[in-house]
């Protein structure tokens, strides 16, 4: 069998490919972005119409891109939808809701979860929302398994009929080793799910809908039961793993024979619902029992509940592990009770902390450098800005902004202080992040006639995430706040060049002084997508 | 055997290309690879760091043990700094001699040559000089994986070939230029 060195999320696009899906959609972020962009590399190599096309699109959201996804298996062939942990929040609504569904064509769900926030604003754990939702959530441990397990998702996802959620973590998305690969199977033919009862979630449905979930979920359970890997060791000391942290809990196991105790005995779960029979079963002798997850404390909660247990239970909650950031090799250690392991040093040295920053020439610079010197007319003020490479605008020697809270806030967060009486509020948001959640908190905007300044950021690119077509043409940007009804003559263009810094200022200046609400448009592609549109 | 890479930058200086460029010629000596990095903000001038793993028998852990590393790989001479602690006592460190000063703390060379120097086995390359001698200033990188070469528990001609299928797809130059990259840097 074909044997390459493959990124996690490339294995994902090729497990997906080769389960025969026929559309996915996404929207960029990070740990996830490059799911989608293998497969619109297979889609660019394959057939562009027939019944043998991939579709493969990034989408306005996450929210319209599980939508998408939906509407493909209804038409009874395979689809996948990815995106980032904090973008399931944005799909919550058709994901929650979709459980209840009876899929037709497979539904896999890919969410890469980002522990240790490299590149997020939180390290929420997908397996919650999984369970929130009653999904079945399968999470590999490595490359391999991520390729095997995206084929798997298809099958389980059919034969359940309900929407299966692959859930990886930043180290396994962005990690590479050697995936080995099958033939694929053919592609699902076209075929509408001829089932109203089965996908119009009225009440009355929706009820029986409801009572088949849980009898499938309980009947996944078994899957899981029986897909959990036992190790006997040590009767009185037991370690689970759950998905990436099985490789932390092997680096380190040679070493655990040489405890007195020898090595623990030990449980893997490797996918959800949680397999109760499989835990009572290895902690049935043990005295303690140490749980090694990547994010949340998500099993060792269920295991510990609020009643008081005859068996220690330990790890990120109780503290035996850290309760935030990544699992490392080194810091599972002491809850195996190994020692900690020395390296090298720079001695005295003082070694700077090098932050991220945006880059030279950036059109964000010269934006914010406009926007800053407009406020100085105003001692109180308030800049809620957006998810972009923009957010690097709180960082110094910018600092120009005061709040970054998720895809769209800064609209809907400028609106609510001009509202509570601060002002001049102005929000900064991106125009990729714009069309992803920024439309809804205009319509707001304009049907209040609220004293608010949107600074939009047109560089026509999804830039932090390595420059992705925006999702529509930057012209439509003014039509859109037109349309929503802000004043024409209160939509105002400008260049973000430093030759135009003076002039940009001024107007920048009007429109704070405008009491109504306003768009400013500030436009300058983004260079880093234009050198990569020049490699290209 | 096993062998652990640590391999450091700045966000933009295109070190993915190495660690790709060593996982294949590993691959093709029949041993396994595994590789973590980290994309998105801190790609944006930060620091990155990715992690690259050798070995016989099957890897574990994607990223390296504390204290267990076999060489800092850096492509620049701050980050060279950065990531000592992932390396056994004696370790090597193969730097890039040039400094990326994109923030306003950036040591002066002098304290930052002498800490290199004091570390037990550390060798500066003018990967910049190297790159430019063979004709393409962006061959630096892999003027680096020369240098590294003779650490690497790899074949000279594994690498060799690594590089060609890595820089296929760029043409025949940028194949030429890496090549004669990795040939000085495997001199210097």
């Amino acid at each position: 069998m074909p044997m390459d060195i493959l990124m996690g999320n490339e294995a994902i696009a090729l497990g997906a490919l080769h389960a025969g899906i026929s559309a996915a959609f996404a929207y960029p972020g990070t740990p996830s972005t490059e799911i989608m962009e293998s497969l619109q590399g297979f889609a660019a190599r394959g057939p562009s119409a027939g019944p043998e096309r991939l579709a493969a699109q990034w989408c306005a959201n996450e929210k319209t891109a599980y939508e998408a996804a939906l509407g493909a298996s209804f038409a009874g062939r395979r689809a996948c939808v990815s995106m980032k942990h904090v973008g399931l929040n944005v799909a919550a609504d058709p994901f929650v809701n979709s459980a209840l569904l009876r899929i037709k064509g497979g539904l896999l769900v890919v969410v890469a979860d980002d522990p240790g926030m490299h590149s997020s604003q939180d390290e929420q754990d997908s397996r919650a929302l999984a369970e929130f939702a009653r999904v079945p959530c399968l999470e590999p441990s490595d490359q391999q398994e991520a390729y095997d397990m995206t084929r798997a998702a298809f099958d389980i996802s059919e034969r359940y009929r309900m929407p299966v959620l692959l859930r990886v973590t930043t180290r396994l998305a962005h990690g590479r080793s050697a995936v080995e690969t099958a033939a694929p199977p053919g592609r699902n033919a076209h075929s509408k799910a001829e089932d109203r009862w089965g996908w119009t979630l009225m009440p009355h449905a929706a009820r029986g809908l409801w009572k088949e979930v849980l009898a499938k979920y309980e009947a996944l359970r078994s899957e899981s039961e029986a897909s959990a890997a036992r190790e006997r060791g040590d009767p009185l000391r037991a370690v689970i793993t759950a998905g990436l942290a099985l490789e932390y809990y092997r680096e380190n196991e040679a070493e655990l024979s040489g405890l007195p105790a020898g090595k623990p005995s030990h449980l893997h779960v490797d996918r959800y619902p949680m397999p109760y029979a499989a835990i009572r079963e290895i902690c049935a002798t043990a005295k303690r029992v140490l749980i090694i997850e990547e994010g949340a404390p998500f099993i060792e909660r269920y295991l510990r509940g609020i009643l008081p247990t005859a068996i220690a239970i330990e790890g990120r909650e109780s503290g035996e592990i850290p309760a935030t950031g990544e699992l490392t090799p080194d810091n599972v250690r002491p809850a195996l009770g190994l020692g900690a392991r020395a390296g090298q040093s720079a001695g005295a040295f003082e070694l700077p902390r090098r932050p991220p920053q945006l880059c030279q020439g950036c059109p964000h610079l010269d934006s914010y450098t406009f926007l800053t010197e407009a406020l100085t007319a105003y001692p109180v003020h308030s800049v809620n800005a957006d998810i972009g490479c923009y957010t690097l605008g709180a960082l110094p020697p910018l600092e120009a902004i005061d709040s970054v809270v998720d895809m769209g806030a800064s609209i809907g967060m400028a609106r609510g202080a001009a509202e509570a009486g601060l002002v001049p509020a102005v929000a900064v948001i991106g125009d990729s992040t714009f069309y992803h959640s920024g439309i809804t908190g205009l319509v707001d905007l304009a049907a209040h006639g609220t004293s608010a300044t949107i600074l939009i950021l047109d560089n026509s690119t999804t830039g932090m995430t390595g420059a992705q077509p925006t999702i529509l043409p930057s012209e439509r940007l003014s039509r859109i706040a037109l349309a929503c009804g802000v004043a024409e003559e209160h939509v105002v263009l400008l260049s973000a060049h430093k030759k135009d810094h003076e002039a940009n200022v001024q107007a920048m200046r009007r429109e704070l002084d405008y009491q109504g609400p306003s768009v400013v448009i500030s436009a300058r592609p983004c260079i880093e997508a234009m050198k990569k549109a020049r490699k290209a | 055997m096993k062998y652990d890479i640590v391999l450091c930058g700045v966000g933009g200086q295109g070190g993915i290309s190495v660690s790709i460029v060593i996982a294949q010629a590993a691959l093709a000596e029949g041993l396994a690879a595994k590789q973590s990095e980290v994309h998105g903000m801190a790609q944006r001038g930060g620091e990155v760091l990715s992690h690259l793993r050798l070995s016989d028998r099957p890897i574990a852990s994607p990223l390296i043990p504390e204290g267990t590393g076999h060489l800092v790989l850096a492509f620049e001479p701050l980050e060279a700094l950065r990531y000592l602690s992932s390396l056994a006592p004696g370790a090597a460190v193969i730097t890039s001699s040039a400094p990326f000063r994109n923030i306003a703390s950036y040591p002066p060379d002098e304290g930052l040559l002498s800490a290199l120097l004091g570390l037990p086995n550390c060798r500066i390359v003018d990967a910049e000089a190297i790159a430019r001698e063979a004709g393409n200033p962006r061959a630096g990188n892999i003027a680096l994986v020369g240098a590294a070469s003779r650490h690497l528990p790899l074949s000279e001609s594994s690498l060799v070939q690594a590089i060609e299928r890595c820089f296929a797809p760029k043409g025949g130059a940028v194949v030429e230029a890496n090549l004669k990259a990795f040939v000085l840097g495997r001199k210097a």
